[in-house]
C-alpha cells in the first residue's frame, strides 16, 4: 500500500518535471511578445493621447475614432484580422502579427490612461509654466508629463499584467508561446490537471514579478 | 427600522427565487432523461470536411462521420447528441465524461490506445502532401526537409512530421487555417489526411495540388472510454453489419471519399 502511494508520488513528480521541461522554452517567447507589444502600445498610446488633447481638430477626431474602433473589437478578432484577414497583402510572420495586434489593441486603452493622467494635472501648472516662459513642448516634457506619470503608473502596470495574460491569445494563430506549448503537451500526453495547473503557475509567477516591479517604480517616483 | 424590514423581505424573496429556480432546473433534467430514449453524447471537431463540418449554407453539422454515427445510433436506438470540441482536447474530454464517444476522423494509434479504446476501423486513410500549384520543389515526402510545414494540432499528421522530418512545423487549431496560410505563402506544404486534402484541393484546384503518394497507412476508429466495453461491442457489431450491407461503401460514395 505504502509502496503504491510512493509510486504515484514519484510518477507525479516525474510528470511535473517533464511538463516543466517541455514548457520552459516557450516562456521567453511569451515574455518577448509581451514586452515588444507593450512597449509599442505605450509609444502609440502616448501619441494618440497627445493627439486627443491637442488643439488641432483633425488630430482629435483621428484619435477619437482610433480609440473607439479598437476598443470596441475583441483582441482575438483583431489577431485573426491582422494575421488571416490581411494575410494576402501583408504576409506577416506569426510573431509580428501577434505583436502588432496586441500593441494596437492595447494602445487604445493606454492612450485613455495617458489622457486621464494628463488631464488630472491642474490648469494652474500650465499657467505657471507659461509665466516661466516655457513653450508648449517644454511644458509637456518638463512639467506635465513627469507629474502625470506618477498618476499613470498604477493603471499602466495593470494594463501590463493584462497584456501578459492576453499574449496567450496569440496561440490561436499557431505561435508557440506558453499556452500553445501547454496545448501541445495536452494533445500528446492527454494529461489535463497537471498541465493547466503548471501553465497557470508560470503565468502567476510572471505577473507577480511584474506587479512587484511596478510597485518598486511607484515607490521610486513617490514624492517624499 | 422600516427600511431594514423591507430589505429583509426583498432578501427573502431573492432567496426564494434562487431556490425555486434550482428546483426547476432539477425537474427539467429528470424528465429529460426518463421520457426520451437513451442519449449518446458524441464529441467531434467539426472543422474537418468532408468527415465533419458545419455546412456553410445551413449551419448544420454534416459529414461522413456524422451520417455514419447517426446510422449507428439509429441501429442501437440511441438519440445522438453532438458536442463540437477542439481536436487537441478531444481525448481528455472523453475521459472526463463530457461525451461518451468520439467520431472525428480519428486514427487508431498506439499512444491513443493507451488512453482509450477504438472500434473496428471504419475508414482507411493516410498522410499526403499539399503544396501551392506553382511549387516545383516538393515532389514527395523526402523533399520536406527544411521546409515550413503546416499541420493540425494533435493529429497524426503533426506526429508524423515531427517524427520523420527535421523541419519547422506549425500546428494550427484547424486545418482550414493552415490552408489559408499555404495560400498566403506562409507555408511551403501541408501534411494531412488524404480525404480532407482532396476536399480542399478540389475546392480550390487553381491554387493547390497534391504531390507524392500517400505515405502512411491509417485507420479511423470510433473512440470510447476504456471501461465502456459493452458499448464498444455494440458499436463493433453495427459496423460489421453495415459493412456487410455495403452501407459504408455507399456512404463513402455519397461523400466522394472512396
Amino acid at each position: 500500500m505504502e509502496n503504491r502511494i510512493i509510486d504515484i508520488i514519484i510518477k507525479e513528480i516525474l510528470l511535473f518535471y517533464k511538463i516543466i521541461k517541455f514548457l520552459i522554452p516557450s516562456i521567453p517567447i511569451t515574455i518577448q511578445i509581451t514586452l515588444y507589444s507593450f512597449l509599442l502600445a505605450v509609444i502609440l498610446g502616448l501619441i494618440i493621447a497627445l493627439f486627443r488633447i491637442s488643439y488641432v481638430k483633425i488630430f482629435q477626431i483621428i484619435s477619437k475614432i482610433y480609440v473607439d474602433v479598437l476598443r470596441g473589437i475583441p483582441l482575438l478578432v483583431q489577431i485573426f484580422f491582422i494575421y488571416f484577414g490581411l494575410g494576402k497583402i501583408l504576409k506577416l510572420e506569426q510573431f509580428t502579427a501577434g505583436v502588432i495586434a496586441i500593441s494596437i489593441c492595447y494602445s487604445a486603452y493606454i492612450s485613455e490612461i495617458f489622457r486621464a493622467g494628463i488631464l488630472a494635472i491642474p490648469k494652474g501648472q500650465y499657467d505657471a509654466s507659461k509665466s516661466l516662459g516655457m513653450n508648449k513642448y517644454q511644458t509637456m516634457r518638463y512639467v506635465i508629463l513627469p507629474q502625470a506619470i506618477r498618476i499613470i503608473i498604477p493603471p499602466i502596470s495593470n494594463e501590463f499584467i493584462a497584456c501578459l495574460k492576453d499574449s496567450s491569445l496569440v496561440s490561436i494563430i499557431g505561435m508557440r508561446e506558453l499556452t500553445r506549448a501547454g496545448r501541445e503537451f495536452y494533445s500528446q500526453y492527454f494529461v489535463d490537471f497537471e498541465i493547466w495547473f503548471i501553465v497557470g503557475m508560470f503565468y502567476l509567477i510572471m505577473t507577480a514579478i511584474a506587479a512587484k516591479f511596478a510597485r518598486y517604480i511607484e515607490k521610486k517616483l513617490e514624492i517624499p | 427600522m422600516g427600511t431594514l424590514k423591507i430589505n429583509r423581505v426583498i432578501l427573502f424573496f431573492l432567496f426564494l427565487g434562487l431556490f425555486s429556480s434550482c428546483n426547476r432546473i432539477g425537474v427539467k433534467e429528470k424528465s429529460h432523461y426518463s421520457h426520451q430514449e437513451k442519449i449518446l453524447k458524441i464529441g467531434t471537431d467539426a472543422t474537418y470536411p468532408p468527415f465533419e463540418y458545419i455546412c456553410g449554407d445551413t449551419g448544420k453539422l454534416i459529414g461522413f462521420d456524422i451520417d455514419l454515427i447517426k446510422k449507428i445510433c439509429a441501429e442501437l436506438s440511441y438519440k445522438p447528441e453532438f458536442l463540437v470540441v477542439p481536436f487537441d482536447g478531444i481525448i481528455a474530454g472523453l475521459k472526463q465524461k463530457k461525451y461518451d464517444i468520439i467520431i472525428s476522423a480519428m486514427t487508431i494509434t498506439k499512444e491513443r490506445l493507451a488512453e482509450i479504446n477504438f472500434s473496428k476501423p471504419y475508414y482507411l486513410a493516410g498522410q499526403s502532401i499539399v503544396v501551392r500549384i506553382d511549387n516545383r520543389e516538393i515532389k514527395s515526402q523526402y523533399d520536406l526537409k527544411n521546409k515550413k510545414i503546416g499541420v493540425q494540432l494533435g493529429t497524426t499528421g503533426e506526429m508524423t512530421v515531427k517524427k520523420i522530418f527535421n523541419t519547422t512545423v506549425i500546428s494550427y487549431d484547424n486545418i482550414s487555417s493552415a490552408f489559408i496560410d499555404l495560400e498566403n505563402g506562409r507555408l511551403d506544404a501541408i501534411v494531412n489526411d488524404i480525404p480532407t486534402n482532396r476536399n480542399f484541393v478540389n475546392k480550390k484546384s487553381d491554387k493547390f495540388k497534391i504531390v507524392g503518394n500517400v505515405f502512411t497507412e491509417e485507420k479511423y476508429g470510433i473512440a470510447v472510454r476504456k471501461e465502456d466495453t459493452l458499448l464498444l461491442e455494440k458499436i463493433n457489431n453495427v459496423i460489421s453489419k453495415l459493412e456487410k450491407q455495403s452501407y459504408l461503401t455507399k456512404l463513402k460514395k455519397t461523400w466522394k471519399i472512396e
